[in-house]
């Protein structure tokens, strides 16, 4: 009897959070805040700078819903989760989205229940190697020390690459990325294998980054991308958007620098939609007219975001790559805005 | 001839001898070398071995803190200045030690309300912790945590007023009713609290906090050491009248009580603390509608609570058990109750005997408080961790962050053992 009480308790509980879940987009206006899941510091990605305000790829994506649906990209409040809470904080109702460079895979979308918005940054495993060794392609790599980072994915990969290529390497199991650098530096290995963000962000805090270069081969497929829960599909439509007006802006030309002179107006009509002066897309998302322009107005299209976070300039340093657009040779495509 | 034959004796002294000093191998440095350091031939070998580990530590650690680094506003600007020498860059502690110390979002210009809270702790503990102090300076003690929470969290200042109203009048009713029967004064002063609470809660108006005098700071905004120091004192001082409780419920007769408490204390003693700070963190969200969530902040300090009360009340019981039979039966003879036999005979002695071990629950619990790192909270790790490591100027910096915090933490729980060392000395008094 006491176990019919418990379960009892926990459906009631499964309800409410059920219908909780229902109109997030009605529960962040009527809060006048968006609760955006991030991590508790991943540079580039999201961290709190000295003043305490949160920067990064990810955050802009949180800042650019708030600025769709609220108008002001201030209005967040950022919630820290870590791994191992980020997908309870999510089911909870804790928080409205999660933009926490979390991969999209079949078992998260289809049996943790989320629903993943898009992709906003194309990751995938690579290899770092001393500038000494001599090596520019992963597959000179025989015989090789490697460091990794035991029970995850990345060992798997690993092994899979190593072997489908027949060539040998020898594994120096770690523990965290703190430690994969001090052994890296040690020169307890030859090779250090991680995430290729992951690894330039690492590159990047070296004393001699110059003297350490990413190999070319990308090794599996890593889509990082914002989540949502399941079953609330305007909510969903409202993020998938949001991210997809930051990447058509790119496409056309729209930057932070010529919004102004744009949203007056264009010759072209896909621009005048996006924008809102021209047809409904907004009412249809149920936002205002200019949901495209408050966001891209938060922090600039992808393109921008991309080199102010984590682009070229930074100290990360990481090349647009597969994040390109599709007409530039990379993997960002956003479906047409009409 | 006279000198030949009336002194046969060669040498006569004429007075005494000037005292000379000692042998130069059995006085001084040379003596307190030969003694302490090379009174055996294994000892001469660890002292040669010692001295050579201590100089290789000094020759790494001694330029790193003396080439310290203390200006700059990036790790990489600390390469440059530095240039290749060993040296530490101690810039990232005073770039971000407002971070480290209150967290990235405690307002910075409130930064002395919590400066304030911790003096006016200081000022409270130490006439529980000195009692040579006069005694009406626990009046302060008792008002100190309202005037705290008012401090830290800020908001209207109606909340705490209210709080302290109830207990006050929780007070008086155990007063009134607990001389007749002990439960009848429990549960009228726990009912007359839940009372003046719901009715004060009612009194608030909706949005008072808003233009408050001190400006409302949510739990969540809360951090680093500050973010430990409270967690800290909040769980020892909640932590050991609960653990009191248990300890003597576990010695009831009453089987209930005695049961519910055994319970209760093997099951806590049973799960480690990190996986009640995560029911605390994400369990319980579950349970809770989205909106009307138990502030994060209670939940940790209920969770690390219950975990240390219940090894709390496994040290008093040791305790109590040490305590010879007769003891107790003195206390009976006495015609003495049962409350009035453990606050003047039982406790007095049990407590004594089991200072170590409190204060060890309580180091321990203190160092605890970092682990809330792993549920997101940013105290003091959690803020090295987090921000400060995954920040573009900053990411690679360890032993300047995290000896940082072993610093402060030695400073806190050396203080506490001195402490607790001194308090052994002076009730010393003694069956001995």
């Amino acid at each position: 009897m006491n176990k019919s009480v418990f379960l009892g308790a926990l459906t009631v509980a499964g309800i409410a959070a059920g219908a909780a879940a229902a109109g997030t987009l009605d529960d962040v206006k009527a809060r006048g805040k968006l609760n955006c899941g991030v991590t508790t510091g991943l540079v580039g990605f999201a961290a709190p700078n000295a003043n305490g305000e949160w920067e990064g790829f990810d955050v802009a994506v949180c800042r650019a819903v708030a600025a769709a649906v609220l108008g002001d990209s201030t209005a967040v409040e950022f919630v820290p989760t870590t791994g191992k809470t980020r997908f309870t904080a999510l089911a909870s109702g804790e928080i409205d989205m999660l933009a926490r460079n979390t991969t999209w895979t079949f078992s998260r979308d289809v049996d943790l229940k989320f629903e993943f918005t898009g992709v906003n940054y194309y990751d995938g495993q690579g290899f770092m190697v001393p500038k000494d060794l001599g090596v520019s392609s992963a597959k000179e790599l025989d015989g090789a020390t490697v460091c990794i980072q035991t029970g995850t994915t990345t060992e798997l990969n690993l092994a899979d690459f190593f072997r489908s290529n027949n060539i040998s390497y020898e594994p120096v199991p770690i523990e965290t990325n703190a430690e994969a650098q001090q052994q890296y530096l040690a020169g307890a290995c030859d090779v250090y294998t991680t995430d290729a963000s992951g690894l330039a962000a690492t590159r990047a805090t070296f004393d001699d980054p110059a003297g350490h270069v990413l190999l070319p081969e990308i090794i599996s497929k890593e889509p990082l991308g914002p989540l949502v829960r399941h079953g609330d599909h305007e909510w969903g439509d409202v993020v998938r958007w949001t991210l997809n007006a930051l990447i058509t802006a790119e496409e056309l030309g729209v930057t932070s620098a010529n919004l102004a002179e744009m949203s007056a107006g264009t010759n072209n009509p896909e621009i005048n939609r996006l924008l809102g002066t021209e047809g409904t897309l907004g009412e249809m998302l149920g936002l205002s007219a200019d949901w495209a322009k408050n966001a891209i107005a938060s922090g600039g299209n992808y393109g921008e975001v991309f080199a102010k976070n984590i682009g070229e300039d930074t100290p990360i340093g990481l090349a647009r790559g597969l994040n390109a657009q599709w007409t530039e040779g990379g993997l960002l495509y956003s479906p047409p805005f009409r | 001839m006279s000198d030949k034959t009336t002194n046969p004796i060669a040498f006569v002294a004429k007075g005494t001898i000037p005292p000379a000093p000692p042998p130069a191998s059995q006085a001084g440095v040379v003596k307190w070398v030969r003694d302490n350091l090379f009174s055996s031939v294994p000892n001469g070998v660890l002292t040669l071995v010692a001295l050579a580990v201590i100089y290789l530590l000094l020759q790494k650690t001694v330029p790193w803190l003396v080439n310290g680094v203390w200006t700059t506003s990036s790790l990489n600007e600390c390469r440059e200045v530095l240039d290749g020498r060993v040296g530490a860059c101690f810039s990232v502690l005073t770039e971000r030690w407002h971070q480290l110390l209150y967290g990235f979002k405690y307002p910075a210009d409130q930064y002395w309300r919590p400066n304030l809270a911790l003096v006016l702790l200081l000022v409270a503990a130490a006439p529980v912790l000195f009692f040579d102090l006069p005694r009406k300076l626990l009046i302060f003690t008792g008002l100190y945590p309202f005037i705290a929470f008012w401090l830290i969290w800020g908001g209207t200042i109606m909340a705490p007023i209210v709080a302290l109203v109830g207990f006050v009048a929780a007070g008086a009713v155990f007063q009134i009713y607990g001389r007749g029967s002990f439960a009848l004064g429990f549960f009228g002063g726990i009912a007359t609290a839940l009372i003046v609470w719901t009715l004060g809660g009612m009194l608030i108006p909706e949005g008072a906090s808003d233009n408050a005098m001190l400006q409302a700071v949510p739990s969540r905004d809360l951090g680093g050491f500050m973010l430990n120091l409270m967690l800290g004192v909040t769980c020892v001082s909640l932590s050991l009248p609960l653990g009191i409780a248990l300890a003597l419920g576990r010695q009831s007769d009453m089987p209930l009580i005695k049961w519910i408490c055994v319970v209760f204390i093997e099951f806590v003693r049973g799960v480690p603390l990190i996986t009640l700070l995560f029911v605390a963190s994400v369990m319980l969200a579950y349970f809770f509608p989205p909106d009307a969530t138990v502030d994060l902040f209670l939940r940790v300090v209920i969770m690390i609570t219950l975990f240390s009360a219940a090894y709390i009340a496994e040290v008093i019981r040791g305790g109590l058990a040490a305590l010879p039979k007769g003891q107790y039966e003195a206390a009976d003879s006495l015609g003495l109750d049962y409350p009035q036999a453990m606050r003047l005979i039982i406790l007095p002695q049990a407590l004594k005997i089991s200072i170590p071990g409190i204060v060890n629950v309580a180091v321990g619990l203190f160092k605890d408080t970092t682990l809330v790192s792993v549920i997101s909270m940013f105290d003091l790790v959690g803020m090295i961790r987090g921000p400060i490591l995954a920040s573009t100027e900053w990411n690679g910096v360890y032993w300047e962050l995290l000896g940082f915090a072993a610093f402060l933490f030695f400073i806190v729980c050396y203080g506490i053992s001195q402490y607790s060392q001194w308090l052994e000395r002076r009730l010393a008094t003694d069956h001995r």
